[in-house]
């Protein structure tokens, strides 16, 4: 048992935890219901499971240079996926596609609607409705109501 | 070798689910977040096919891959995720003609706003920007 015996392993165990977020980002993105989950679900391997899948290709290549390549993209994944996340997320919240009666919690629409008191914010009128209209409703019958 | 397989596997079930939700919408930024998974299974694809062939020459795509990976989104997100009633159709040509000759119209009368009206129109996509504070 040497340590290379040991890098091999780690690196294995990193790759199959890498590839298993995708898998869960995959099945996440499909089943659940609204764009906010699928944005959870979604954002799981862009960060998290690139960092294990990058870090079992350094320790089975066990190189300096690639190390340098590698760091680098996961600088990179860490500066631009927030962005994307931030823009589609408010993007998605300014066109009616965040349904509040699926959230805990939405302190965006209680700052942004003065004198709405937090227990009738599921029924708010949607002040741009019908855009939301086509969220698939059907996949959200599955979940527990609030 | 049995877990470079798994691996493989996991990730191939990924992109093909992340297809799936891209393919069925239902809007604009769905459809992003699931091209966005389907960017990082590919990277993932390509760092694990370096992992177990040993080849380091196409670390550069990830770097690339990475940089470029929210171009798209950002994109998608400033100006198309709002869509128009009836976008997701091919319009019949007397509905372009009608729609043409009605932005003609608009032009001859206001011959100076005429321009700026065309100008919003071309931006038309983008989100309402309600409060002023961008």
């Amino acid at each position: 048992m040497s340590w290379s015996w040991v890098a091999d392993v780690l690196a294995n165990v990193c790759l199959v935890g890498g590839s298993f977020l995708a898998l869960a980002a995959g099945v996440g993105v499909v089943r659940f219901p609204d764009l906010l989950s699928r944005m959870h679900a979604g954002t799981k391997p862009q960060v998290l499971g690139l960092i294990l899948l990058l870090a079992g290709e350094a320790l089975r290549v066990r190189s300096v240079q690639v190390l340098g390549m590698l760091v680098l993209v996961v600088v990179f994944q860490l500066l631009t996926a927030p962005v994307a996340a931030h823009m589609v997320g408010r993007a998605g919240y300014r066109t009616g596609k965040v349904r509040s009666e699926l959230l805990v919690v939405d302190e965006l629409t209680l700052d942004r609607v003065p004198g709405l008191a937090p227990d009738e914010i599921t029924h708010r009128e949607d002040p741009q409705a019908g855009l939301g209209d086509d969220i698939d409703v059907d996949a959200g019958q599955d979940r527990p109501e609030r | 070798m049995i877990v470079a397989v798994v691996c493989g596997v996991f990730l191939s079930v990924a992109a093909v689910l992340s297809l799936v939700r891209a393919e069925r919408g239902p809007s604009m930024l769905d459809r992003t977040i699931a091209l966005d998974v389907f960017v990082t299974t590919v990277v993932g694809g390509i760092v694990l096919e370096a992992a177990y062939s040993g080849r380091t020459d196409t670390l550069p795509i990830l770097v690339v891959l990475s940089l470029v990976g929210f171009v798209g989104s950002v994109t998608i997100a400033r100006f198309a995720s709002v869509e128009p009633e009836g976008e997701g159709r091919v319009r019949t040509p007397e509905e372009i003609a009608a729609d043409e000759s009605a932005l003609v119209d608009s032009e001859d009368e206001h011959p100076v706003l005429g321009n700026e009206q065309t100008q919003s129109g071309a931006h038309g996509g983008h989100v309402g920007d309600e409060e002023g504070d961008r």
